[in-house]
């Protein structure tokens, strides 16, 4: 309760301010249009009209409200022009780089953590590699595999999901790897514990934590580069190429139900990823 | 570890590094007993850079850090290099470097436009004007719990959204010059380093804060000679996921409409036309910057958070 209110408020905070600045940006066409036609408006008769226009320089929040809905339940989910459709394209991208990039990051982490030399060769390209912008390789990416002979867009998309989403993992991973202290690794030595058996029973468990912190990071990153995967060259499906598409035709409404359904769909992957955090703690006997 | 051992270890590594060395320089005959070689310097390599590191020589194994990752990098080049020319793979599928690094001697005009006009132009104003609003905002909000814990899990949700989708909307508002660029890297540092300032204003601890009291300090004094650069390390660390958004987020919006150059705008046309040594010279072009920035950034944080036990070796 003491969380909501301030929440709450600050929210409709933001609803005001964006009321008054819907107001503020598309009266400019209200009196561009009354001084063509030849006539005045009052400011009263001006605040109605910047309600509902076809194309407002900033939609006000029920407008997007109303396409949002109309985007999400005014049609069969399985219609091109549904959100929901569009958001599960998004969605199967999303979840295929960010298995990708766990699986990647992990076996990075293993390696770093087992060799040095890994350790002191990878790991300056890691941090390298994501300080490239990845939207530069995105169309390169997207060309080269349509060359390659790989169909549709799945593919390209889940590579640059995964190079985004593969970091945190195998930061977090690094760090878990090796939270074992001296002590714990020297009780292993004294049961005559190989590193294999080090890895299972000491290393792995205690990396957990780690991991299922990173994974909120990840998944949000996956879904990033999955929209920033579907914005170049020519794609027509999921929530990125519905941004592209309203961009080109000049429709703000589908821009903005679009980045909301984005937003949406976000705050569900990190719930459902908070949620799977806490039924593996919760197996794995930890409280929390 | 004996005598022996040593020099042969150090034999090995030797090995390795002049083999490696004698490739790049003769690349231009690949066939498989360069592969066989090109494996084995790397093995060697590899096992002289573990073994070294493992006789704690701070000498070597200093050496060894700034080496090994230069080795390694070297190393995929000339892979790429030759795997490209023996196989035979067309430049409209990967350019070998050598065509690329000639791509960028080429064109190096083209390039600083376009460089002077992503980076400079958008992401760099972008990246300060962001991390100022949010340091106001911070500081604004500071006084006032109520708003801090209303605003704080919001701009935690927003700093995971996808905001790279509010592109064409500012695209549409500020137009196509580097304005509108540079309004949207704002708007995506933005909450990330707000996020960061918020946590770290409250890392300071009570006692030290009592004891700025008991000084009788102000709360302008306590926030300048405490709190501040308590939150430091928290503000670095935004301020560096900020900077590799900021160049995300000036490319992206050139998708959506930009003058005739600019690095976005000439990656996506360059994609049109198939021409991907001139994507792979703005790509290298984008990591040096991005390299740069991160480390500008590290370097300050250096400098500035001298103190923090993550900065002392």
């Amino acid at each position: 309760m003491s969380r909501a209110l301030p929440v709450l408020s600050v929210l409709l905070g933001i609803v005001v301010i964006w009321y008054l600045a819907s107001i503020w940006m598309n009266s400019t066409w209200v009196y561009d249009q009354a001084e063509r036609a030849g006539t005045t408006i009052s400011f009263a008769e001006m605040v109605p009209q910047t309600m509902d226009q076809e194309r407002p320089l900033l939609p006000p929040p029920h407008q997007v409200g109303a396409e949002l809905w109309k985007g999400l339940f005014g049609q069969a989910i399985t219609s091109k022009r549904s959100l929901v459709y569009h958001a599960y394209v998004t969605f199967k991208g999303t979840m295929m780089g960010f298995g990708l990039g766990i699986i990647a990051g992990v076996l990075l982490a293993m390696a770093i953590v087992r060799f040095r030399v890994m350790d002191m060769s990878v790991m300056p390209w890691a941090i390298i590699s994501q300080t490239v912008p990845i939207v530069a390789l995105a169309p390169m990416i997207i060309t080269v595999s349509s060359q390659m002979g790989i169909q549709g867009r799945d593919i390209p998309k889940a590579i640059i999901a995964a190079y985004l989403s593969f970091f945190p993992v195998l930061v977090s991973m690094v760090k878990g790897l090796r939270s074992p202290d001296q002590m714990q690794l020297d009780l292993l030595k004294t049961y005559g514990a190989g590193q294999g058996a080090t890895f299972l029973k000491l290393r792995l468990p205690a990396s957990m934590p780690y991991f299922f912190a990173s994974l909120k990071v990840a998944i949000a990153a996956s879904l990033v580069g999955t929209i920033v995967g579907e914005l170049p060259t020519g794609a027509i499906e999921g929530l990125g190429a519905r941004m592209l598409i309203g961009s080109q035709f000049g429709d703000p409404l589908i821009m903005w139900a679009s980045l909301f359904a984005a937003a949406i769909l976000a705050g569900l992957l990190i719930v459902a990823v908070g949620f799977v955090e806490r039924f593996a703690r919760r197996r794995m006997g930890v409280v929390g | 570890m004996s005598k022996t051992k040593e020099n042969l270890i150090a034999v090995f590594g030797g090995t390795g590094l002049v083999v490696g060395f004698w490739l790049l320089v003769k690349l231009d005959i690949p066939s498989p007993f360069h592969y066989a070689a090109l494996c084995l310097a790397f093995v060697f390599q590899a096992a002289w850079v573990e073994a070294t590191v493992g006789l704690r020589r701070p000498i070597w194994a200093r050496l060894c850090r700034i080496e090994a990752p230069i080795y390694f990098g070297l190393m995929v080049l000339l892979l790429w290099e030759g795997l490209v020319r023996s196989l035979g793979v067309a430049p409209v599928i990967l350019p070998a470097p050598s065509a690329i690094a000639a791509q960028i001697a080429t064109s190096l005009p083209t390039l600083w436009t376009d460089f002077a006009q992503t980076i400079l132009k958008g992401a760099i104003p972008g990246f300060l004007i962001g991390a100022g609003a949010a340091f106001v905002v911070a500081i604004a909000i500071d006084r006032s719990p109520f708003l801090q814990r209303g605003l704080l899990p919001i701009g935690n949700f927003v700093a995971a959204l996808p905001i790279v989708g509010l592109a064409p909307i500012l695209v549409m508002w500020f137009g196509f010059d580097w304005q509108s660029k540079a309004a949207v890297v704002v708007v995506m540092v933005f909450f990330p380093i707000l996020v960061n300032i918020v946590a770290g204003l409250q890392a300071s601890e009570r006692m030290q804060a009592d004891l700025m009291a008991t000084w009788g300090a102000s709360y302008w004094q306590t926030l300048w000679k405490l709190r501040l650069p308590a939150a430091m390390p928290f503000i670095f660390n935004g301020l560096k996921i900020a900077s590799t958004l900021a160049l995300i987020g000036a490319i992206v919006a050139e998708f959506f409409g930009s003058p005739v150059y600019g690095m976005g705008f000439r990656i996506s046309t360059e994609v049109g036309r198939l021409g991907l040594d001139m994507v792979w010279a703005e790509i290298a072009v984008a990591a040096l910057a991005g390299t740069a920035l991160y480390g500008a950034v590290s370097l300050i944080e250096r400098w500035v958070t001298f103190w923090h036990p993550s900065q002392r070796h």
